[in-house]
């Protein structure tokens, strides 16, 4: 059902549509920031530089990108969405072409006042479209053979782009959000099992690639698996970060070491302590309880945004929804499991609480669009 | 679009049901997440704890050597000097209260000194060292060593600290350094992590400020265990830094150290140029100061004697002071009028004493005027209406650009604080700065080096060289860095005509050489090593009315702040120069009396590299110098000095 077939009159208009925003959401998502303020004034040894103040200042930008990006009626964002995706295409295009080298890899176009993360941007244009082209789609066509060739032509190529970077992290999360929201959408089954059948048969081939002149991986993704799967080979390698990693955070106890006494995270032997690592820092200073309650804020605004879902009665407010917190939580889910040592250094960072200006933004845009939805949801 | 209405349709049912399987799946990953937190921070928390306590691995900096500054002969300037500290760990030392107090039984330790401490520990965690007593004797560490039961958390630490064995020689080249203030590192785009180390030393002035990159080098690091009170068990790995560059300076430490003897108690500062490389062998300001009082933390007494000194110890006079050249700037306007063509060499001005430019009279020095005068008399007796007369016929832009192409006006580039570019004004100057149209009276003032004219010692040495090479020589302080030499300063010949470069030169000679030239007395009698020269007197202050009518005062009557600075510039020997000497004596009173014979004295100790025979001064003179030489020789030697603090 279309959000033609809904009378737009019952929606709010002007300054009513502040009153009719979800605000339970917009207060959680300023708490999870304010974690990651608090964090980043920590991690830089109780100094509100380098890191605490400007997150603090793009935190302010994100508020009001979300705010615009909610007044604008969800129907003008459902009809961006094939523009938007075309936009962030050419982006990652051009940042294979003239970005920056950072970290070993090509990620970002310098603007001047930001570094543009086009990968970033992606992970939202790939919801918006895929929503779109379910929403335009007749419900019946959803599991025939064509139409479910075009979806997965959608995320394969963005997910191929983003895997030349390299960043195998953000092509892992594209692929399960794109693949999340063509579940949702309601393709059938057996698709799923066949590509799940073919990834473990491709896990295996790039395991036996290792070695070969036709390798898949780079040697240094290699090691971070080969130290996933046993940290002590390597201790003072790859394999260093986990180990403290892990002995940080399960050495915050029930309560933590209190804020900015966190010995290990301290000790500077984290090399990236501000970004991907930040939520050990935070367990090890607040221990069980400081990590229990960021969880459950994280959760919560998994619930809100399956609430705002669940009430929209057009496909493209549902799906385009389901979608960004399908993201928001693979973000988080990752990178939980990262730091605690249950899946590989993949580099994700954790959303609104890692330092990081493209990420934030982005994600703060899509909550707009979520909002949005809610906001002019038929009544 | 008209699709039929669905309502509560299949596919939205089927969307519902959906979107509900995928929630669940996301709680129940939530859910794992939350038990394995639980699992690592409470069932297993006690085991982490102990491997966090017992086996800290850590990164610690390695700082790097910093590089070592030598003469040109490869004395050593400033170094690098075991010292021991003692530092204390809030964790490991449990009431530090009481353990500060036991120390401070044993050892002697500042109120001042324990109440950083505290503060320093409040702010960092509890079991980084701080510390508490820096520059410790053997004695005190010692002490500390025996009684280290009872002192738990204290621990005495050795490091390296800057020793500068020269000290108030190069305290003005060199510079200090200093810890790493919160100033400092405001001041920093992206400051390294060396540079948090407590403490950490960086050059604060001169040299050791300006070449601070280099110097430091890059700091190595190290993978270290560590056991719970942070005694490092075993180093696992280490990555080497970078130890800081050597630099071997341009100066010669003899010399340096002859020409601050030789200033001593005036208010003065020296240059000697080579001229053949640009070459900066020696650069004095006197007074000075121990750089090391800086190092260790000057005291506030000690501080407030050196600003409150009206001889400003802390100037470094050489570059940052500018002083109005005097007749030493007459060259300049008369290679100005010579190649503008508005004056040969032979032609002749009157002087009756004065000149009467519009309505008002400039006077000569001389009262009673010197009569026809050509360029080398002018130059030789320092006649002041000649350089007004031509002067003004050339014009004080062209004066101006000679200037400037001499190196007067035009910053230097040295690696020295606070370098001074000096003042060589033109009309356009005036008109931008002081909004005012140039006058006929500025250009004669500006024609005997008075009024906006200003110059440092530095230039004056630099003006000196380029004369007597007719190359445009700069000044070169590093002579190598880490053993690579860096370019010469010889400089490309100069846009002047040769004859009237030798023309000034000839006239320079007679200076100090004629019978009748004014630093006839300082003459060097060595035939090989004859000095040419220029005396220059020069004002600051106003003649007043009152006191032209009273007669002229003697200078030596006047307070020592309003009487006159002396210069002296020259080169030798005259027929190939090799070096130049600038010399400015802060109200010093005549040009030819105060500077005149510091400048001979300190181009003889460089021309022989050494205390040079009698045979070269006037016999006049020699059984003085003698005196003089002896007294000196007494100043320098021996220079044992207390090499550490006395802290009793």
């Amino acid at each position: 059902m279309s959000y033609l077939e809904h009378t737009v009159k019952s929606t709010p208009t002007g300054y009513r549509k502040f009153l009719y925003m979800n605000w339970p959401l917009t207060l959680l998502l300023i708490s999870v920031a304010s974690a990651g303020f608090l964090m980043l004034y920590s991690v830089a040894g109780g100094s509100w530089r380098p890191w605490a103040e400007p997150q603090m200042e793009r935190f302010g930008l994100g508020l009001a990108v979300m705010f615009i990006v909610a007044l604008i009626p969800i129907w003008f964002w459902r009809s961006m969405s094939l523009l938007a995706y075309l936009g962030s295409l050419g982006l990652l295009v051009l940042v294979e072409l003239f970005g920056t080298v950072g970290m070993g890899a090509q990620r970002w176009i310098d603007l001047g006042f930001m570094r543009l993360q086009p990968s970033e941007l992606t992970k939202v244009t790939l919801v918006m479209v895929l929503a779109a082209y379910y929403d335009w789609l007749p419900s019946e066509k959803t599991s025939r053979p064509l139409w479910v060739l075009l979806p997965v032509l959608l995320i394969l190529i963005p997910t191929a782009l983003v895997l030349k970077q390299p960043d195998l992290g953000t092509a892992i999360l594209l692929l399960a959000a794109g693949g999340g929201l063509m579940f949702l959408a309601g393709v059938h089954w057996a698709y799923f099992a066949a590509v799940i059948a073919a990834g473990v048969g491709l896990v295996t081939a790039v395991f036996k690639s290792r070695g070969t002149d036709w390798q898949l991986l780079k040697d240094y993704q290699f090691r971070r698996i080969d130290t996933f799967l046993d940290p002590s080979s390597d201790p003072l390698g790859a394999g260093y970060h986990i180990t403290q990693s892990k002995i940080a955070l399960g050495s915050g106890g029930w309560n933590g070491r209190g804020f900015m006494q966190g010995t290990q995270s301290r000790l500077n032997f984290l090399p990236e302590k501000h970004t991907d690592f930040i939520f050990t820092t935070l367990a090890e200073e607040f221990g069980f309880v400081g990590g229990i309650t960021l969880l459950t804020l994280y959760g919560l605004i998994l619930v809100f945004c399956l609430v705002t879902a669940l009430s929209a009665k057009d496909r493209y407010s549902s799906l385009v929804t389901l979608g960004i917190s399908l993201n928001f939580f693979l973000f988080f889910a990752v990178n939980m499991s990262m730091v605690m040592g249950l899946a590989p250094v993949v580099g994700v960072p954790l959303p609104m609480v890692s330092y990081g200006g493209s990420a934030m933004l982005v994600l703060m845009a899509a909550f707009g669009i979520v909002q949005s939805a809610h906001i002019h949801r038929p009544r | 679009m008209k699709r039929p209405a669905k309502g509560k349709g299949l596919a939205y049912k089927r969307l519902t049901r959906r979107a509900l399987i995928l929630g669940g799946m996301q709680f129940a990953f939530v859910g794992g997440l939350a038990a394995r937190m639980r699992y690592m921070q409470v069932d297993q928390a006690d085991q982490y704890r102990l491997l966090a306590e017992e086996n800290r691995i850590n990164i610690r900096l390695i700082p790097p050597t910093r590089g070592r500054i030598y003469d040109r002969n490869g004395q050593v300037i400033a170094q690098n000097t075991p010292s021991y500290r003692i530092v204390i760990v809030r964790e490991d030392a449990g009431d530090v209260d009481k353990v500060i107090a036991k120390l401070a039984r044993l050892i002697p330790l500042t109120e001042e000194e324990i109440e950083r401490a505290k503060t320093e520990m409040r702010r960092s965690a509890p079991f980084l060292p701080v510390t508490l007593a820096d520059q410790v004797t053997w004695e005190d560490i010692s002490k500390i060593a025996i009684n280290a039961r009872a002192l738990p958390g204290v621990t005495p630490e050795v490091g390296l600290t800057r020793q500068y064995p020269q000290y108030e020689d190069f305290a003005h080249v060199v510079g200090y350094v200093g810890p790493v203030s919160d100033y400092d590192l405001s001041q920093m785009e992206d400051p390294e992590p060396v540079l948090m180390i407590p403490r950490f030393q960086i050059g604060k002035v001169g040299l050791e400020a300006k070449k601070e990159k280099l110097l430091r080098g890059k700091a190595g690091a190290k993978r270290v265990e560590v056991n719970a009170t942070g005694r490092v068990m075993r180093e696992l790995d280490r990555t080497e830094g970078q130890p800081g560059a050597d630099l071997q300076l341009s100066v010669d430490a003899n010399l340096q150290e002859y020409t601050q003897a030789r200033l001593a108690g005036e208010s003065a500062a020296a240059v000697v140029i080579d001229c053949e490389t640009g070459d900066i062998r020696a650069i004095s300001s006197t007074p000075s100061f121990d750089p090391n009082l800086f190092v260790r933390g000057i005291s506030v007494a000690d501080y407030q004697a050196l600003t409150q000194d009206k001889y400003r110890p802390l100037a470094n006079k050489t570059v940052q002071g500018t002083y109005p050249p005097g007749s030493t700037f007459k060259m300049i306007t008369a290679l100005a009028a010579l190649e503008a063509g508005v004056v040969g060499p032979g032609n002749t001005v009157y002087c009756p004493g004065y000149l009467k430019v519009g309505s008002r009279r400039f006077h000569c020095w001389k009262r009673g005027g010197h009569g026809m005068v050509d360029l080398e008399t002018s130059l030789k007796r320092s006649c002041d209406v000649y350089y007004y007369d031509v002067a003004l016929r050339v014009g004080i832009d062209k004066i101006s650009d000679m200037a400037r192409k001499f190196g007067l006006g035009v910053k230097h580039d040295l690696p020295m604080s606070a370098v001074a570019a000096g003042l060589a004004p033109n009309q356009e100057w005036k008109r931008r700065v002081h909004g005012q149209e140039w006058l006929i009276g500025d250009t004669a003032n500006a024609s005997i080096g008075q009024g906006f004219m200003l110059a440092s010692p530095l230039q004056l040495a630099v003006m000196s060289a380029r004369i007597a090479t007719g190359r445009s020589v700069t000044p070169r302080l590093i002579r190598s860095i880490n053993g690579v030499e860096q370019p010469s300063g010889a400089g490309e010949p100069l846009d002047v005509n040769p004859r009237n470069l030798e023309q000034v030169r000839k006239a320079m000679f007679s200076v100090s050489n004629d019978r009748r030239g004014t630093a006839y007395r300082s003459r060097i009698i060595a035939d090989e090593y004859r000095m040419a020269g220029k005396t220059g007197t020069s004002q600051v202050r106003n003649i007043t009315k009152a006191e032209r009518a009273a007669g002229v005062i003697r200078n030596e009557d006047l307070p020592w702040e309003r009487r006159d600075h002396a210069l002296f510039v020259s080169f030798a020997p005259y027929d190939n120069p090799k070096f130049a000497v600038a010399v400015v004596v802060e109200h010093g009173g005549g040009g030819s009396t105060a500077a005149a014979p510091v400048a001979r004295d300190v181009m003889l100790q460089a021309l022989y590299g050494g205390t040079p025979p009698l045979e070269a001064y006037p016999v006049a003179d020699r059984e003085r110098i003698r005196e003089q030489q002896k007294r000196l020789e007494g100043d320098r030697r021996p220079k044992a000095r207390p090499s550490e603090k006395d802290r009793a």
